[in-house]
């Protein structure tokens, strides 16, 4: 049955529904005393929720354990929630925290391993085998998204292209001559480099490129079509956050209905972000993960913040693990532009390093057609900033500009406005306006 | 011996203008000279006003970020090479002008500059010493 199915791991990705709750149970029951025993910050957080290790006999028990936040990794910032010696740690990636902190995420040579065996998983989905020329266009560096998927690749032992983000001309070229199969970056960037090609000259329809693995960033069916029609290839989402393990966490195979999730490691909750208790089965709400096998960074039910649903019924892939639904929001502000992670909190800090006073400011997200997310920062003219000469107006659209860019590595485009010109509601003011088509 | 110009920052939108301008009019306040610099998302209108101090309340009033700002208002020959000289008392001086506009009196036989330099004094004494004729506030305003 489904022998036919591309797949990494058959072992774990069919295996009988049974036998993988078992797996989780007793890799939850570890997990939970190697926190306890090796993180005192999480051995107060159980003795607070009044859980022993003893308490958690099997995967049904999870709901007594507390869940943790990006607030733990604040706190416990950079490495107190590391559960091993930095003797131990053979990477550490980082992304943009709510206050300028960034998010540390180490790893050790088995997580390493263990990231590298998920992105295999994900990578084969899609048909990716050796031989396969596989060019990853995520970008290389703290951000997770270039180094996980070139393990992956490695690990099934394609052909790794590694161009990391920007320089399209180029990226085309390498596409066109070296015969490029299968191809990872944003879908945002899908789109540019499929407008780009064309702009070359290209036509996609002769390429020999297959399938993309598209991710880091929210997108929607409708940009799934756009994209599949520019680059004449399958585009597949992919899930992951940098907390649980970076890219590989959950993947769409070529039924694309859904993502899979690599639940032997990571194992998934819903819950409702009000209450914090588990939403009907189906029902959508905030995802939370906990980490089975992570040695370095160990996660007890980490609330990703993301929306999004578990699908119990089986996939017509034939695999067994169950999937989730692709992202469709979020329940904090968080914005992810071009892979970065944009917290208002975070614009606003930096306007306010430059007035000394909070301005008035708004963010719009847009995805121009077949362009990428881009971001504009709308601030409001004080008398205090307001000069009659341009020049120093222009000057200080670029300073804000130059800053913000400096603090969250993202290029926006800055705007000033007349006062009172934006919206306000009752309360809170409206500070992200999102124009891009979620298709939530 | 230097005029208040009324600066408001406007975003480069439909009607915005017109806002400005009624703002003014139910203050019964009187625009002697404007200009107007832009870019594409904003511009920045810079009055001449008979009471200056009415046509900021009445801005501000009506939402708007308005700036008083220090200028020297210059009175000058209109005829060919009037402007050239008055200039020319400036740069020979190494004043920096950050911005210009002129307009033509009632009287029509001289025009009047309006200057935006960064360092006023040092303008006044260059444009007095060099013979030109500096318009009070009063004298502004009574035009």
């Amino acid at each position: 049955m489904h022998e036919s199915t591309p797949c990494w791991n058959r072992e774990i990705e069919f295996m009988a529904p049974d036998q993988l709750r078992a797996l989780q149970s007793d890799r939850l029951r570890e997990v939970v005393k190697l926190v306890y025993e090796k993180v005192p910050y999480y051995r107060q957080k159980l003795d607070d929720a009044g859980v022993r290790p003893q308490d958690i006999k099997s995967i049904e028990d999870i709901g007594r354990l507390p869940f943790t936040t990006k607030e733990d990794l604040r706190e416990t910032y950079p490495f107190g929630l590391f559960a091993v010696p930095m003797e131990e740690i053979v990477r550490i990636h980082a992304s943009s925290g709510t206050t300028g902190k960034s998010t540390v995420v180490g790893y050790t040579k088995h997580d390493v391993e263990t990231w590298a065996e998920v992105m295999a998983r994900t990578l084969a989905a899609g048909g990716t085998h050796r031989g396969d020329l596989l060019q990853n266009s995520y970008g290389y560096g703290l951000f997770t998204g270039g180094l996980g998927a070139h393990y992956g690749a490695e690990r099934i032992g394609t052909s790794v292209i590694p161009t990391s983000g920007g320089q399209t001309k180029r990226q085309v070229q390498i596409l066109q001559d070296f015969g490029t199969t299968v191809l990872c970056c944003t879908p945002s960037y899908a789109l540019v480099i499929g407008e780009v090609g064309r702009e070359m000259g290209v036509n996609f329809a002769d390429l020999p490129l297959r399938v993309g693995f598209f991710g880091a960033e929210p997108w929607s069916p409708t940009m799934r079509q756009e994209i599949e029609s520019s680059l004449h290839a399958h585009a597949l989402d992919i899930y992951g956050l940098s907390e649980i393990i970076g890219p590989g966490v959950s993947f769409e195979c070529l039924e694309k209905s859904g993502l899979h999730i690599n639940e032997d490691h990571f194992y998934p909750e819903i819950i409702d972000p009000e209450t914090g208790e588990p939403v009907p089965e189906s029902q959508p709400g905030e995802l939370v993960f906990t980490t089975l096998t992570k040695e370095a960074l160990p996660l007890l039910r980490y609330r990703t913040r993301d929306i999004s649903h578990v699908i119990a019924e089986p996939c017509g892939c034939g695999r067994t693990i169950r999937r989730m639904r692709r992202v469709t929001g979020r329940t904090d502000d968080m914005l992810i532009i071009r892979g970065v992670n944009v917290f208002p909190s975070q614009i606003e800090e930096v306007l306010m390093g430059i007035e000394e006073t909070t301005p008035n400011y708004v963010l719009v997200v847009d995805r121009k057609p077949r362009g990428m997310d881009e971001l504009e920062v709308q601030v409001e003219v004080s008398e205090k900033t307001f000069s009659d000469e341009m020049s120093r107006l222009e000057v200080l659209s670029e300073r804000i500009q130059s800053e913000i860019e400096s603090t969250l590595g993202l290029r926006v485009s800055v705007r000033l406005v007349e006062p009172k010109s934006l919206a306000r509601s009752m309360g809170k003011a409206k500070r992200v306006i999102d124009r891009r088509d979620l298709g939530t | 011996m230097t005029a208040i110009q009324i600066s408001v920052f406007l975003e480069n939108k439909s009607g915005r203008l017109s806002e400005v301008t009624h703002a003014l009019a139910e203050a019964g306040v009187n625009v002697r000279a404007l200009s107007l610099a832009e870019t594409i998302d904003y511009g920045v209108l810079r009055l001449i006003v008979d009471r200056p101090g009415e046509a900021k309340e009445a801005l501000n009033g009506a939402g708007f970020t308005v700036t008083e700002t220090e200028v020297i208002a210059v009175e000058m020959p209109d005829r060919p090479g009037g402007l050239a000289g008055i200039v020319d008392l400036l740069t020979q001086r190494e004043l920096n002008i950050e911005y210009l506009y002129a307009f033509v009196g009632q009287r029509g036989e001289n025009a009047i500059v309006i200057f935006r330099i960064d360092d006023v004094s040092a303008a006044i004494s260059a444009l007095q010493e060099g013979g030109a004729r500096i318009l009070s506030a009063d004298e502004l305003s009574a035009i």
